[in-house]
């Protein structure tokens, strides 16, 4: 795990409001949006603000993506250039549909970092809204060695599959496997789709344990108010904690014996079960609810 | 036995010593044989408006006083001052509880020389701009609650006459901030900041609009303290008692103030059994409420009181068993008003005991925690509430400084930047609250503590609260919004800012365009 991306927080690019404080709610990752919240005529406007935000705002650790227009619009190439110029951290494209669009990307950001010198700096996320883009997942997760995850785009792609939208969300089921499954075979992440009615946080709350549930790294969220939710499902809990860290122990202790599988508490414990400990360990100590004090 | 006629003599022996007369029956009055029932609704203090004002004997140069309860709805000041101007008064001196954005018609009688000058808490809207750029020529005498009590009983503002709004009043002036009956046109629940004044004022005028048969109790104001009775179409717009400063807010940045501020409360060390509370006004300190009531449930802690302006959010919580007693002075929404009309345990209280200096008793001296906004504080922990940071008047000192200066512990809750006015600066604009009298600053980037108060930031700390510097706050607000340039200020005096204690703290100037 190279950073905890729980959240991810879209913030409109031409609302510089928001993105002079969008930090402060301790979210993962910033998204700042130059696509669908953008209209026609403020794409210019916009670019010019999201750069000059990543350029003066101090975000702190927060890791800081922009989402630009797709290369087959006027804005694409311009968006490209200006936020590698401003030093975003992740480039996230829009409505990805194979693997070729990523790598013009790709090509794109590689021309700008060359002319700063810094190649390599920019990393790339893609949003997968469509059906062909589903199709697609595993080739596009692994079309750049700069990919750092997925997402999915919900609205989108149910239009185009012709799905209605659930509460429950059942039309997004073969979806959102399919995403985790790819990313997790790339060695990248998976991010799940916004949740937008800001009225409803019990359907949130037990959408975001449902994604949990399938192996999503984190969501896309639209408010600060949801991160806490999000937060408290994706954080281990001291039970969890507690019961990793038998584990972690009973094998260290059974490794010392030369055996590879123990028991603990009456069940068998072996190889898979102490990947998803460490991974327990691993998410709390991120989450800062384990300091390394705790684990001495 | 002898008879009273034998006894005459004695009779008027002792009265005689007694220096009285003796009692003739035949010079006593009748008895009334007239049904009680019609007397209910008459009385000798019932009369107009023009008829009270003249029989109070008010004259130029006196003093009126108003209380604000109907915040932004109320219509009292506006009704009587339009009328004193009607009837040729001048130079009075105005002294209420509170102004706000509805009485900018007072412009108009402040350049016709009817009021001449004003003692407030607070100015908001066209008066206050007006007021802030030089309209009058005495400078506005502003003191806090508890302050303005203090001054009404110990003589250093005299009300001649009070002309005080109230939702039901029988004809004798048993008068409350609610009404009982059917024909209610308004409430404004707690009569608190009115109670001085009934109690100080030469002549008491009680303008209702619900006039009700006698006997209108349980009452705030006893008949014993009013003089005339007025009725009248409408004392105040009762859905406008909540605008103003009140909000309930959704603002992400209000919401996460309110979660810092409660985990301060949570860990300061006074959030045990027992602990009483108050929240002032502002979305965020409000807001603080609702964070708290889940750690109360949680830990099975309970208040003891809360105080202040009561909300719908203190009697949900009271009702709910987790605070025992609301102490009211003012009532900041509907919901708070009903409740003290309806439930013993929610006690109204004057401005004095709320939070008089010079009481021993006033409920601010029992506060463990007190949550309060502010427009900008300093690097000395100073904070304004009165003045913007534009050097216009826009605010009003409420209880801020009574309820810091007597609190156990005492939390500001503002945000690093409005916009691009930075809120936590070198030196407030106006000095309301002093610096030694605040203990914690809430910010969206981090929670300050006195210095004074180093064992309260150990406290924090150790709970992982992000404790830093109040000058890198400065530093970062700076860093955002850059350097203010400085207000166009005048040399004329438009305001002068008493301590609680009747001290001069502070002068405003006026505003140049």
């Amino acid at each position: 795990m190279d950073r905890l991306r729980r959240t991810m927080m879209f913030v409109p690019g031409n609302n510089p409001g928001m993105m002079a404080d969008a930090h402060i709610y301790g979210p993962d990752s910033i998204m700042l949006d130059l696509e669908d919240s953008v209209t026609v005529t403020e794409k210019d406007t916009a670019r010019l603000l999201v750069y000059n935000a990543l350029k003066s705002i101090n975000y702190g650790d927060t890791e800081m993506v922009v989402r630009i227009n797709p290369l087959n619009t006027p804005y694409g190439k311009k968006d490209i250039e200006a936020m590698v110029k401003a030093g975003v951290h992740v480039i996230r494209m829009p409505k990805t549909e194979t693997a070729e669009e990523v790598v013009e990307v790709e090509r794109e950001i590689e021309r700008v970092e060359k002319e700063l010198g810094c190649v390599g700096r920019t990393r790339i996320m893609a949003a997968i809204e469509s059906a062909l883009g589903v199709c697609n997942a595993h080739a596009i997760a692994t079309a750049s060695p700069r990919m750092m995850g997925i997402a999915l785009g919900a609205e989108d792609y149910c239009a185009n599959l012709k799905a209605q939208r659930t509460p429950e969300g059942d039309e997004l089921r073969l979806a959102r496997e399919t995403i985790v499954v790819a990313a997790r075979a790339a060695g990248i992440d998976a991010l799940d789709t916004v949740y937008s009615n800001l009225n409803d946080m019990e359907t949130f709350r037990r959408e975001v344990e449902f994604i949990h549930r399938l192996g999503f790294d984190g969501k896309s969220i639209i408010n600060p108010r949801q991160i806490e939710v999000v937060n408290e499902v994706f954080t281990p809990s001291p039970k969890a904690i507690e019961k990793a860290l038998t584990i972690i122990a009973a094998i260290k202790e059974a490794e010392k014996k030369g055996s590879g599988v123990i028991a603990v508490n009456g069940k068998m414990v072996d190889r898979p079960v102490v990947i998803r400990a460490e991974r327990v360990i691993e998410l709390a100590k991120a989450s800062g609810v384990l300091t390394d004090a705790d684990l001495q | 036995m002898s008879s009273i006629k034998e006894r005459a003599a004695e009779i008027r022996q002792q009265a005689e010593t007694l220096n009285k007369d003796v009692y003739a029956p035949e010079k006593a009055e009748g008895k009334n044989p007239e049904f009680r029932m019609d007397l209910q609704s008459k009385s000798p203090k019932l009369t107009t408006l023009d008829e009270a004002i003249r029989r109070s004997g008010l004259r130029d140069g006196m003093t009126i006083s108003f209380h604000h309860h109907f915040r932004g709805g109320d219509k009292v000041v506006n009704m009587v001052v339009d009328k004193l101007a009607e009837m040729g008064f001048k130079d009075l001196h105005l002294a209420a509880s509170s102004l706000s954005d509805v009485h900018a018609p007072l412009i108009q009688h402040i350049r016709n020389g009817v009021i001449t000058s004003i003692s407030t808490s607070g100015l908001r809207g066209e008066l206050a701009n007006e007021i802030s750029r030089g309209l009058m020529e005495k400078p506005v005498v502003f003191r806090s609650h508890g302050g303005r009590g203090s001054a009404i009983a110990n003589g250093d503002i005299h009300i001649d006459v009070a002309f005080l709004g109230a939702s039901s009043s029988d004809p004798l002036g048993n008068a409350c901030g609610y009404s009982r009956s059917e024909n209610a046109k308004s409430i404004c629940g707690s009569l608190g900041y009115a109670l001085p004044d009934a109690q100080y004022a030469d002549k008491v005028i009680i303008l209702t609009d619900d006039l009700v048969a006698y006997p209108n109790t349980p009452n705030s104001i006893s008949e014993r303290q009013v003089d005339y009775v007025v009725e009248v179409d409408s004392v105040g717009d009762s859905s406008k008692i909540s605008a103003g400063a009140i909000r309930d807010s959704k603002n992400p940045r209000d919401i996460l103030l309110a979660q810092t501020a409660a985990k301060v409360v949570i860990n300061s060390g006074y959030f045990n059994d027992g602990f009483s509370m108050q929240t002032g006004t502002g979305g965020a300190s409000l807001a603080v409420v609702k964070y708290l009531r889940q750690s109360m449930i949680d830990r099975g802690i309970k208040a003891s009181f809360a105080l202040g302006g009561i909300t719908a959010h203190m009697v949900k919580l009271h009702e709910e068993g987790l605070i025992d007693r609301l102490i009211d002075v003012q009532s900041f929404d509907k919901v708070a008003a009903e409740s003290l009309k309806n439930d013993m345990m929610h006690k109204e209280v004057s401005a004095n005991e709320y939070a008089s200096a010079d009481e021993p008793g006033s409920a601010v001296h029992y506060l463990d925690v007190v949550i309060l906004s502010a427009l900008e504080a300093d690097t000395d922990f100073n904070v304004n509430v009165l003045v913007g940071s534009d050097g216009i008047i826009r605010g009003a000192i409420g209880g801020h400084p009574d309820t810091a200066a007597d609190s156990a512990l005492s939390v500001i809750v503002c945000p690093l930047v409005r916009g691009r006015i930075p809120c936590i600066v070198d030196e407030v604009t106006t000095l309301i609250t002093p610096g030694n009298t605040v203990d914690v600053i809430v910010t969206e980037y981090g929670v300050a503590v006195n210095p004074r108060r180093p064992e309260l930031a150990e406290r924090l700390r150790n709970a992982g609260i992000n404790v830093v510097d109040i000058k890198s706050l400065r530093d970062k607000a700076q860093s955002i919004v850059g350097e203010a340039s400085e207000l166009p200020f005048g040399d004329k005096v438009v305001g002068v800012v008493m301590n609680r204690d009747g001290f001069v703290m502070d002068v405003i100037r006026n505003i140049v365009d």
